[in-house]
């Protein structure tokens, strides 16, 4: 067992952990906070070692369109990005999820809209989490609140991606992908050999085309109403499927909390000083915080509701998962919601103030 | 004599390539694009490297070209085939890979694309079927359409002060390093598909070598949106077309 621990940035533990667990392509395009994931992965010089190709794009809409050359083959590939730069590959990620390609995506979101700011911000939930490009599709979106996760995001990323033949979006931000701490590297995977690749994706992917099957063909189109219709109706049903099995959530001090707070990424490691602070005040409070935001873990968020009398939604935003928990909560009690934006970044003091008052 | 003593394989002179499918084409009759498709058929079949071939197809005509070639294939959003190609090409340098892309995917929507996988050198065949018109979304003005020429977005013609003049990527591209191979050819007659045909096999066999990015552009008729019969059409390109596009090979490296 491979137990090496280092300490790193999350952006350089994504570049790192691509290399280790196997991926075989990288394709992007520089913009602050994230461009860390290229610059390591250049450093790095997969090519010489595992044969992970890298490769920097002329756009981020160049390098979506790389990443789904390259899901196209059933090899296990990826991008990252910060939020002006995934707007631009919008469209790219409906075309993957139209054709059922698995690919991994990374947000390191910065400020927005427009040009934004370079500070970190999770003003991206929407569009990670309801669409972003046009049509009725999903990426499953986990949200990484430390450098060990954005790590570990990488290879449970691409299991699901191959699961489900689904794009995978990590949801993280400029603190979580800037930020120092220390990584456990898990044990190395391998690339997947050609062979293995074939006896994985030759139902689907461009394996060449042999005497023993007809041409594979990767479309996302369907000019017939009905064909389209049956496209849409099976995303759905993987998209059922995905809700049933891969549903993840953290939980702190909940059991007997009389209010919950429910936060992701970064604004989670926040909310849980936030919890400890209030406890020591005497005030039971807890803390949920999703680890995927689609799917949604809004069953457990219904039943919590029938134990606490309110629940606290705490985003570097202007409110938008807090329509998600609202939807969870369906009305059983109060949802209130804190938030800052524009890339400035609540204290602990400050959300239990806030908490306060709504008490 | 009864027909069918006649259809039988003694008298056969021709024959389809096998990389066609049996699907009927969708192409009007009298498009260039089913003569191209034949002549690349021929030349990945002659070279036996159908499961060696994968297929990049745009969005125009050009996007149902999955269906009559048999290999395997991936259809690519708007402009974005040489991105697609890219990364199939990194991944899988064995591959031999190829884009078939109109006017409007390649040189406007998709120009940036074009010209960085130009650039990069990418190890594939590109081609370039410029019929100077948008001819799946029904006739508009194309980045090639020539000044004067009507269609459903120029009604009175083309004029390069309301909406600039047509231009030549293809001679851009010849500019950049990354290119091994830059020709024009046209199918408005036997003799140009003749030619035609040999600078396909010679992209493909670049492509084989690892040579670089071959371009090929292949002046082509669209008789339904010139709103002219087939014949008409093929004689209009070469009194009108190929004067403002002229074939031939504009760079050759390693000859």
């Amino acid at each position: 067992m491979n137990c090496d621990v280092r300490l790193m940035k999350g952006n350089e533990a994504v570049a790192e952990a691509a290399v280790r667990c196997g991926c075989d392509g990288y394709f992007g395009y520089p913009i602050t906070p994230q461009s860390e994931i290229l610059e390591t992965l250049m450093a790095l010089r997969p090519w010489t070692t595992t044969g992970m190709q890298v490769v920097q794009a002329e756009s981020e809409v160049a390098a979506i369109n790389m990443v789904y050359g390259g899901a196209s083959l059933g090899r296990r590939v990826m991008t990252s990005s910060s939020s002006p730069g995934i707007s631009l590959m919008c469209e790219g990620l409906s075309y993957i999820a139209g054709a059922s390609l698995p690919c991994l995506i990374i947000n390191v979101q910065r400020g927005g809209p427009g040009l934004g700011t370079i500070q970190p911000s999770q003003g991206d939930y929407f569009q990670a989490v309801k669409g972003g490009g046009h049509g009725d599709y999903h990426c499953v979106v986990l949200a990484p609140d430390s450098v060990q996760e954005m790590y570990d995001f990488v290879a449970e990323g691409f299991d699901i991606a191959f699961k489900y033949r689904i794009p995978v979006m990590m949801l993280s931000d400029g603190m979580v992908g800037q930020m120092m701490e220390k990584v456990v590297l898990r044990e190395n995977r391998p690339r997947k050999t050609d062979a293995e690749i074939v006896a994985e994706c030759d139902s689907w992917a461009l394996t060449g085309r042999h005497p023993n099957r007809t041409h594979n063909i990767i479309t996302s189109l369907q000019l017939q109403a009905a064909e389209q219709e049956a496209v849409n109706l099976q995303l759905q049903a993987k998209y059922q499927a995905i809700q049933q099995n891969e549903t993840r959530w953290d939980e702190y001090h909940t059991d007997d909390a009389d209010v919950v707070l429910v936060a992701f990424g970064c604004s989670a490691r926040i909310c849980r000083e936030v919890v400890d602070m209030a406890r020591s005040e005497g005030l039971r409070v807890g803390l949920v915080r999703p680890i995927t935001l689609w799917p949604f873990p809004s069953d457990r968020l219904g039943e919590l509701a029938q134990q606490v009398q309110m629940l606290m939604t705490v985003e570097l935003n202007a409110g938008q998962m807090v329509e998600d928990v609202r939807l969870a909560v369906n009305g059983q009690v109060p949802v209130c919601f804190y938030g800052r934006m524009g890339g400035v970044i609540f204290t602990p003091d400050e959300v239990l103030e806030q908490l306060k008052q709504h008490l | 004599m009864d027909v069918r003593e006649i259809i039988c394989e003694q008298n056969k002179v021709y024959s389809k390539s096998k990389i066609l499918t049996d699907t009927t084409l969708h192409y009007c009759p009298g498009c260039s694009h089913g003569v191209v498709h034949k002549l690349i058929a021929e030349v990945i079949e002659e070279l036996g490297i159908q499961q060696r071939t994968i297929g990049v197809t745009p969005v125009g005509c050009g996007v149902f070209a999955y269906n009559y070639f048999d290999i395997d294939m991936v259809e690519a959003a708007h402009g974005r085939a040489c991105a697609v190609a890219t990364g199939i090409n990194r991944l899988a340098p064995e591959r031999v890979v190829f884009t078939y892309q109109g006017d409007g995917d390649l040189s406007a929507i998709g120009t940036g694309e074009t010209i960085h996988a130009c650039n990069r050198g990418e190890s594939i065949v590109v081609f370039y079927i410029n019929n100077a018109i948008y001819g799946m979304t029904g006739g508009q003005m194309a980045p090639t359409t020539l000044c004067g020429m009507k269609t459903a977005t120029t009604p009175d013609g083309r004029d390069p002060k309301l909406h600039g003049y047509p231009y030549k990527i293809t001679e851009m591209l010849a500019q950049l390093e990354g290119v091994c191979y830059v020709t024009r050819q046209t199918v408005a007659s036997a003799v140009y598909i003749r030619k035609a045909k040999r600078a396909i096999r010679r992209a493909f066999e670049n492509a084989l070598a690892g040579r670089g990015l071959s371009f090929v552009e292949i002046v082509a008729t669209c008789n339904s949106g010139w709103k002219m019969s087939p014949v008409a059409a093929n004689k209009w390109l070469v009194e009108n077309m190929l004067p403002f596009y002229p074939l031939g090979d504009i760079k050759s490296v390693g000859e």
